[in-house]
């Protein structure tokens, strides 16, 4: 099992989150976050006080898919996500050790 | 047909006193409460709440006697201690027409925007307790005398019954505005920076509550300015017109500034730029005609960004929420400008020795009215120094007024109050 952590624009969400639904990924975790690689931050202006901004708002999604599946996953959510432009973010791919359904135990990938 | 006019203007000013309020709680309290970080937003707010029940109280037993009984030059006496003799019948030397009670509340409301104005120099850092006793020593020692100064009867100021200096501030400019705005910068310097400043973030959290707050001191203002008419009077329809015009130059001329100095045009500069505008407009308002108040009005907006943006900085004094490079200087601004622009044109209730209207200011061919004016403003810095030192001092000695390290950092809220603003988890 793989565990794919991407960190997007929050205005990709949807169109993200249509597109992994799309190809049968139902489960992920959503959390807002605060971040920036390459990506400059801007300035803000209040009454002549500037500051500068450069932990921009961010969308982390976590989800855990089998290690057969992981790669289409990955070319459907970073096609999904791209604007082309700098600050579209990055995707992070972690193996996983093992998998736990809380309501019944179930192991491994049927309890994905 | 005088029973009709006075229950028209009753009308009016009861209306009036209404708005007036409404400037303090919520207009105030939301202008304040959105330029400050979070974790400060309900005791800002309920500073000026606070006023809204302390400055009554103190009213009700003898500030307004102190303001409004005729007195000496300087104070008022104690002919209406507890509101003694105030009621249904009206006092013919302020308003005729509408009964002393609503001319009692109207003024009130006044004294409570007064020293709320003030909060937003000592903003997220002065102890609450502390601040309760500063501002009942400083109603005391500056309000009380300076309004008396300025509209008492045989007040010192007062042009129109009696005064030595005869000083036009119709709404306020001296009285509301230069001593809450001069006595701040005196609150900023005293209390000293908050931990922190400049270099730490201290962004306004919340732009669209200061909005809303704003938009509601532009409507409460119709009150303050036009209400000062004290009858519902074509005098007062021209000092409404002044009123609005004043706050939307100001709001023009404060992002044009900006603009010219390369910044964006924004929406903290345009709300800043009305009340600016607005401010000075108040001495002014029963005073001048349309055009000269777009005039006043965009000056305040260019003084005052400059101010509050270029002066502030190179000084590096924390008056946290520019109440000194607001009200202190769009105040100052306003009241000398009047001295120019006040015609009997708009306004003729002064008379000359002749019975004919008096000459008011510049404009009328009476230049001298400006140095009155410049009277009028020191008068009201000098007091509103000496006057804010002094109850500084003493609350600083009873209680303290500045918050400790920890209970800065933890924000008035939680630390002064016990509450939290903003509880989304619940």
């Amino acid at each position: 099992m793989k565990k794919i952590e991407a960190i997007i624009q929050p205005f990709k969400l949807e169109e993200v989150k249509e597109a992994l639904k799309a190809v049968g990924i139902d489960g992920m975790t959503i959390t807002e976050v605060r971040g920036h690689g390459r990506q400059k931050g801007h300035k803000e202006v209040y009454r002549g006080q500037e500051y500068n901004v450069d932990l921009l708002p961010k969308v982390k999604i976590e989800l855990v898919v089998p290690s057969a599946r992981a790669e289409e996953v990955i070319k459907t959510l970073s096609g999904a996500a791209r604007t082309g432009n700098i600050g579209d973010g990055k995707i992070f791919i972690y193996d996983v050790a093992e998998a736990i359904r809380i309501r019944n135990e179930d192991r491994g990938e049927s309890a994905l | 047909m005088k029973s009709a006019q006075s229950a028209g203007d009753n009308a009016w000013m009861l209306v009036s006193a209404a708005l007036v309020l409404m400037m303090t709680g919520p207009g105030l309290a939301l202008f304040y409460g959105g330029l400050v970080r979070k974790k400060n937003i309900l005791g800002t707010m309920m500073q000026s709440f606070a006023l809204m029940g302390l400055v009554t109280v103190l009213w009700a037993i003898c500030g307004y006697s102190l303001a409004f009984g005729e007195g000496s030059s300087f104070v008022g006496d104690l002919r209406y201690l507890f509101l003694n003799g105030v009621g249904a019948a009206p006092n013919g030397d302020y308003a005729g027409t509408i009964p002393q009670q609503t001319f009692m509340v109207y003024q009130l409301m006044f004294a409570i925007i007064t020293p709320a104005l003030i909060t937003g120099a000592y903003a997220e850092r002065m102890r609450f307790s502390g601040m309760l006793l500063f501002t009942t020593l400083w109603m005391f020692l500056v309000y009380f005398p300076m309004a008396h100064m300025v509209w008492g009867k045989g007040g010192f100021l007062n042009a129109f019954l009696g005064g030595k200096v005869p000083c036009f501030d119709f709404a306020g400019g001296t009285v509301v505005h230069i001593t809450s705005g001069v006595s701040a910068l005196v609150c900023a310097i005293y209390l000293g920076k908050r931990e922190g400043y400049p270099n730490e973030q201290m962004k306004p959290h919340s732009l669209t509550l200061s909005f809303v707050g704003a938009c509601l001191l532009w409507v409460g203002w119709f009150g303050f300015n036009a209400g000062s008419a004290l009858a519902a009077s074509s005098l007062a329809t021209s000092a409404f017109v002044a009123t609005h015009f004043g706050a939307a130059a100001g709001a023009l001329g404060w992002i044009l500034a900006e603009r010219i100095q390369g910044h964006k045009m924004s929406v903290l500069g345009g709300i800043s730029g009305a009340v600016a505008g607005l401010v000075a407009i108040t001495p002014a308002s029963g005073f001048v005609k349309p055009f000269p108040a777009l005039f006043i009005g965009a000056a305040a907006g260019f003084v005052c960004y400059t101010m509050v943006v270029k002066v502030k900085q190179k000084f590096g004094y924390d008056d946290s929420l520019d109440a000194f490079g607001v009200h202190g200087i769009g105040g100052t601004l306003g009241a000398l400008l009047t001295g120019v622009f006040a015609t009997n044109a708009v306004n003729d209730a002064l008379k000359n020795a002749a019975g004919q209207p008096a000459a008011l200011g510049l404009v009328d061919g009476n230049g001298m009215q400006v140095v009155n004016q410049l009277t009028g403003c020191a008068i009201a810095a000098g007091l509103a120094v000496v006057g804010s030192l002094i109850a500084l001092k003493i609350s600083d000695v009873i209680i303290g007024v500045r918050l400790d390290g920890k209970e800065e950092q933890t924000g008035l809220d939680v630390s002064m109050h016990g509450e939290e603003g903003y509880n989304f988890e619940s």
